[in-house]
């Protein structure tokens, strides 16, 4: 059976797979982190949403082997050791950007990349089309949309803390 | 999905010697291969990665065209100056292929090799003329497309690179279908000198020529010169996305649109 080797939010695994196992299963199944969901296992709501190497990906549609010596990141790795949440955890509690919850750790996941992708600053437009691959039964996106834009202020340095949402 | 033995070559050489095994399959991007592996619709005996192959990559110009290697992904394509400032209707078609998680992933290789009646790429390869490099030929976009997801390329054969040449303008419009975000019906146009082309995706079972709509823009390079053609409905695509005779009427907005995108 082929071995894998990769680091997981800092921490590096190896494991032995299949040819077949895909990303979401070695890490939900084998690393026991099952903040990352499996939504529709087709490649198309996004709630399976992981970094490679810094890159948002569908960890359903990606091999457990092509990630061998990648660096992973999962909605578990996002907030410090002392639980204080990352400024796009943070300002979807702060926004009410999810209801039932099964699509946040994707759409946290994609957020941070979109983000991350636009260091000068985000447009609403830009924020709705980058979400393109994230679907959401809840929200009506309204609510996403909003955090996003107040997390993007904070991860680009504009402010320190997430605006409140009452204003 | 059926298991299957996994090797990862770091030469074409050695891809085409694993690839010789007539059960085994080339995978680059995984996000046309994995979701069909998912439904059994395949029992690949390997699977050869391509993604080690340092030599499949990179986007360069070569003279008068940008030569793109089959493992570029979709993301680099839309964000490369290189292509922006040569071709930009091929980086704005890249950056509307799916959605960023499928741009992060998907290989221009993957996708031209695949030849999906509702694919973005083979458009672009069509319209611009492109002409396709494999591990063992050069075969020019007219020759390459054959039919519904078929394409000249043998088994065993490698996509290596895509060579584009610099037209004097281009431009791309497309329907997408707005649940799988596939093309329903896209129209490539392109202007070099004198010689104009026009590639239908999405519409048929394969990318196609629009014949009419090129003589009317080699005779008058505008919108309005497509706006009474008409695209015949007979051997289009129909399902519960829509009908022959929707896509036909498609292919007329978005041809006009293409020719308005490429000034
Ligand atoms: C949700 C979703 C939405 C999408 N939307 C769009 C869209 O709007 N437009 C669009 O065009 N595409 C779309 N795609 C498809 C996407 O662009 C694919 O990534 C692409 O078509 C295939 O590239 P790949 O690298 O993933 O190929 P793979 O899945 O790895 O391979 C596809 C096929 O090509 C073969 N192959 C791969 N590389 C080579 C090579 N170098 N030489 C020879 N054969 C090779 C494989 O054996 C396989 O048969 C979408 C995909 C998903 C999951
Ligand atoms: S579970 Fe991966 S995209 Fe839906
Ligand atoms: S909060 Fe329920 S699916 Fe998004």
């Amino acid at each position: 059976m082929p071995q894998v080797t990769l680091t997981v939010n800092g921490q590096t695994h190896t494991a032995e797979v299949e040819g077949r196992t895909l990303l979401v299963e070695l890490l939900r199944e084998k690393l026991r982190l099952t903040g990352t969901h499996v939504g529709c296992d087709t490649s198309q709501c996004g709630a399976c949403v992981v970094h490679i190497n810094g890159e948002s990906v569908k960890s359903c549609t990606t091999l457990a082997v092509m990630a061998n010596g990648a660096q992973v990141t999962t909605i578990e790795g996002l907030a410090a050791a002392d639980g204080t949440l990352h400024a796009m955890q943070e300002a979807f509690r702060e926004y009410h950007a999810l209801q039932c919850g099964f699509c946040t750790p994707g759409m946290v996941m994609s957020a941070i990349d979109l983000v991350n992708k636009h260091p000068d600053g985000i447009t609403e437009q830009q924020i709705r089309e980058g979400l393109e691959g994230n679907l959401c039964r809840c929200t009506g996106y309204h609510n996403i949309v909003r955090a996003i834009a107040a997390a993007a202020d904070v991860m680009h340095g504009k402010r320190t803390e997430i605006a409140s949402a009452a204003q | 999905m059926y298991d299957f033995a996994y090797h990862k070559p770091g030469s074409v050489a050695d891809a085409v010697k694993l690839l010789a095994d007539p059960d085994a399959k080339a995978i680059s991007g995984g996000h046309t291969l994995l979701p069909a592996l998912k439904h059994r619709l395949n029992k690949p005996s390997a699977l050869v990665d391509l993604s080690g192959i340092a030599e499949l990559r990179g986007i360069k110009r070569v003279g008068n065209a940008i030569v793109i290697g089959a493992l570029t992904r979709h993301v680099e394509v839309a964000t490369s100056a290189e292509v922006a400032a040569a071709i930009p209707a091929l980086a704005y078609m890249a950056s509307h292929i799916g959605d960023v998680q499928v741009r992060n992933r998907g290989t221009i290789g993957g996708s031209v090799s695949n030849n999906d009646p509702a694919a973005d790429y083979p458009a672009a390869v069509l319209g611009l003329g492109a002409t396709v490099h494999t591990s063992s030929r050069k075969i020019a976009a007219d020759d390459f497309f054959q039919g519904m997801f078929t394409t000249a390329l043998e088994p065993g054969e490698i996509l290596t690179a895509i060579e584009f040449p610099i037209v004097d303008k281009a431009g791309y419009a497309k329907m997408k279908n707005p649940a799988s975000r596939y093309v329903m019906a896209g129209v490539f146009v392109s202007k070099a000198g004198g010689a104009v082309r026009v590639a239908v995706n999405g519409a048929g079972p394969c990318v196609f020529r629009q014949a009419a709509m090129e003589a009317a823009l080699a005779a008058n390079w505008s919108p309005d010169a497509v706006a009474n053609i008409r695209q015949s409905p007979d051997n289009l695509n129909a399902d519960i996305h829509g009908s022959a005779e929707y896509r036909a009427h498609l292919v007329g907005v978005m041809a006009r649109r293409a020719v308005a995108a490429a000034g």
